[in-house]
């Protein structure tokens, strides 16, 4: 445990003087932050809605809004919109901690008396990813606890604010954030081991944040509805998926190939 | 479990990276508390053999133990006995000296970590800059930690690849004069380098390789082997009379006069230059100077590698 701590701090101490990684990891979570708030700004509150009815709605949102009027469901739905995009930043951020992490090492040819001491492939994996993930997570649930801040402020129905605290934000938030930075690190752990550069690791790294890109389009276009059954399905998944790319990652990350390899 | 003499033990220890045989069949013993040179030219295999026996490399046939682990069963018990300074440094230069060696006190679980880290930082006189970061650094300061860091747990075997490597010569020196005190503790090093002198100095035997073993023994037996031992006669006036007189002798296999000196080969010179001495004097010869004619290890090294060449070539 203690090598853990001590690869995590490190890795802290290295990533966070680096210019691009603040950038990007700053950057992001103040952009999908700061979006949201922007658009409730311009609604300009429910009453720009209440000439709104339900049948102005998709469909298979209206169950979500249970007791809410049709302008309050609208502003709900515009809302929820965007849980989708505050999932972004919990792979995104890991994804480029753990590239530059991990191809850091080969450009400063740290890696091999790093390899030389007695320390386990899993305990440097496991390091390297969580000083991805915390940071990630932590960023999600700041920049989250700031636009439930901002909305309240925003909104005027007290009735749609507590939505944001319902168990769909929740988990969504608190269990499937986590869950995708683990795959995010994953995913770049898999790809650093392959190549020579970050900025090639982050790019190609950044073809899997599609998929979720792929969900927030789905839902905008109301093909998608991100309702607790589906957020609950996709933490399992991604619990499932974890594991799997967890497994690759340390699979991948073959220490002699490594450095027989980074010349 | 090994013999405790040999910290170190390979039998046909063979590395291919694909086609290419980097190490082939290469067997030798290290003792405890000797130093140990690998020399070879580039792409010799000298550091694969060094990653092989630091268990960063699994060997693709034969076997290596290392303080008793063997390689590729133990590796994790070979990494705790073993320090390792590659050719690069590889710090972190974000990160000062002391959270250098903090970071691998923690890695490689010394109990004492604090003060480690103050009594090799004080040896290596790093003491005063432990709070700047290491991208400040000098080479020689940059090498300098690295070999803090391997000897922070306290090693069976050291391993130094190429130490001095692209040091200025006054950095070259101090590190030199810093592998010469751990050699006066008793430390078991094993030593790459291309500098011969530094080999010659340092080392107690050496192992001339190129991808296999060309030959292994002390610098001194080396020279002997090769070249015979010859010894020199500084006269006053120098003739091929008394050499003659000197080959009279059975143990001279050759006596030559160059300008002033008479070059005399022979097997045992403690034993035999008071009878050549005594010879020369009863031939009228006024001796000035006796010595040795002491050839360098580079000599060895490049006849060594010459017939290498020579074999390549027929």
């Amino acid at each position: 445990m203690n090598r853990i701590k001590a690869i995590i701090t490190k890795e802290w101490r290295e990533v966070f003087k680096n210019k691009f990684v603040i950038f990007t990891v700053s950057f992001l979570p103040i952009m999908i932050t700061a979006l949201p708030l922007l658009v409730l700004y311009f609604a300009g509150g429910s009453d720009d809605f209440s000439g709104l009815s339900s049948a102005d709605l998709p469909p298979q949102f209206l169950p979500l809004c249970g007791e809410l009027s049709g302008g309050d469901c609208m502003l709900y739905y515009l809302v929820t919109q965007f849980i989708l995009l505050f999932m972004m930043v919990p792979v995104i951020v890991p994804m480029t901690i753990a590239s530059y992490s991990i191809v850091g090492e080969k450009t400063t040819r740290t890696l091999e008396p790093l390899l030389a001491t007695p320390v386990s492939t899993l305990e440097i994996l496991v390091g390297k990813g969580l000083a991805g993930v915390i940071p990630a997570v932590l960023t999600t649930w700041g920049g989250y606890l700031i636009y439930a801040v901002g909305a309240h402020i925003m909104v005027a129905n007290p009735a749609v604010v507590s939505k944001l605290f319902d168990p769909l934000w929740m988990i969504a938030i608190f269990l499937v954030g986590p869950l995708l930075s683990i795959m995010g690190v994953s995913i770049s752990v898999m790809i650093s081991s392959r190549v020579n550069d970050p900025r090639v690791a982050e790019q190609i790294s950044g073809i899997f944040v599609l998929p979720v890109v792929g969900l927030f389009i789905g839902q905008m276009s109301g093909i998608l509805l991100i309702n607790e059954r589906f957020i609950l399905w996709m933490a399992a998944i991604l619990a499932v998926l974890d594991a799997i790319l967890f497994y690759f990652a340390i699979q991948v990350f073959q220490r002699e190939t490594i450095l027989s390899r980074w010349k | 479990m090994i013999k405790n003499e040999h910290v170190i033990i390979t039998k046909n220890l063979t590395r291919a990276f694909g086609e290419n045989l980097a190490v082939n069949q290469l067997s030798l013993t290290v003792d405890k508390g000797e130093v140990f040179g690998l020399l070879g030219p580039n792409g010799a295999g000298k550091t694969t053999t060094v990653r092989m026996l630091a268990a960063l490399l699994v060997p693709t046939s034969g076997e290596a133990w290392v303080a008793g682990c063997q390689a590729g069963v133990d590796d994790q018990g070979i990494r705790q006995k073993i320090g390792l300074l590659p050719e690069s440094p590889g710090l972190y230069d974000a990160l000062t000296a002391e959270q250098n060696l903090a970071f691998y006190g923690e890695m490689y679980g010394v109990e004492n970590k604090n003060q480690q880290i103050q009594r090799y930082l004080e040896l290596l006189g790093l003491w005063n800059r432990r709070f700047e970061p290491v991208g400040t650094f000098s080479k020689g300061m940059r090498q300098k930690l690295a070999i803090a860091r391997a000897l922070l747990h306290e090693p069976e075997v050291l391993f130094l690849d190429e130490p001095t490597s692209g040091l200025d010569p006054q950095a070259a020196r101090l590190v030199r004069d810093f592998i010469a005190e751990l050699k006066e503790e008793g430390r078991t090093i094993i030593l790459t380098t291309h500098n011969l002198e530094e080999a010659d100095r340092l080392c107690d035997r050496v192992a001339v390789i190129s991808g296999h073993l060309l030959a292994l023994d002390s610098p001194r037996e080396l020279r002997r082997k090769l070249f015979g031992r010859r010894v020199v006669f500084h006269l006053l006036e120098a003739n091929q009379r008394l050499a003659s007189e000197l080959e009279k002798f059975d143990f001279v296999t050759e006596a030559q006069v160059v300008e002033n000196k008479i070059l005399v080969a022979v097997d045992d010179p403690e034993e035999q230059n008071p009878r050549l001495i005594r010879a020369l004097v009863e031939s009228g010869a006024e001796i000035q100077f006796v010595g040795e004619l002491r050839r360098r290890l580079e000599d060895v090294y490049l006849e060594l590698m010459g017939a290498v060449k020579g074999n390549q070539h027929e």
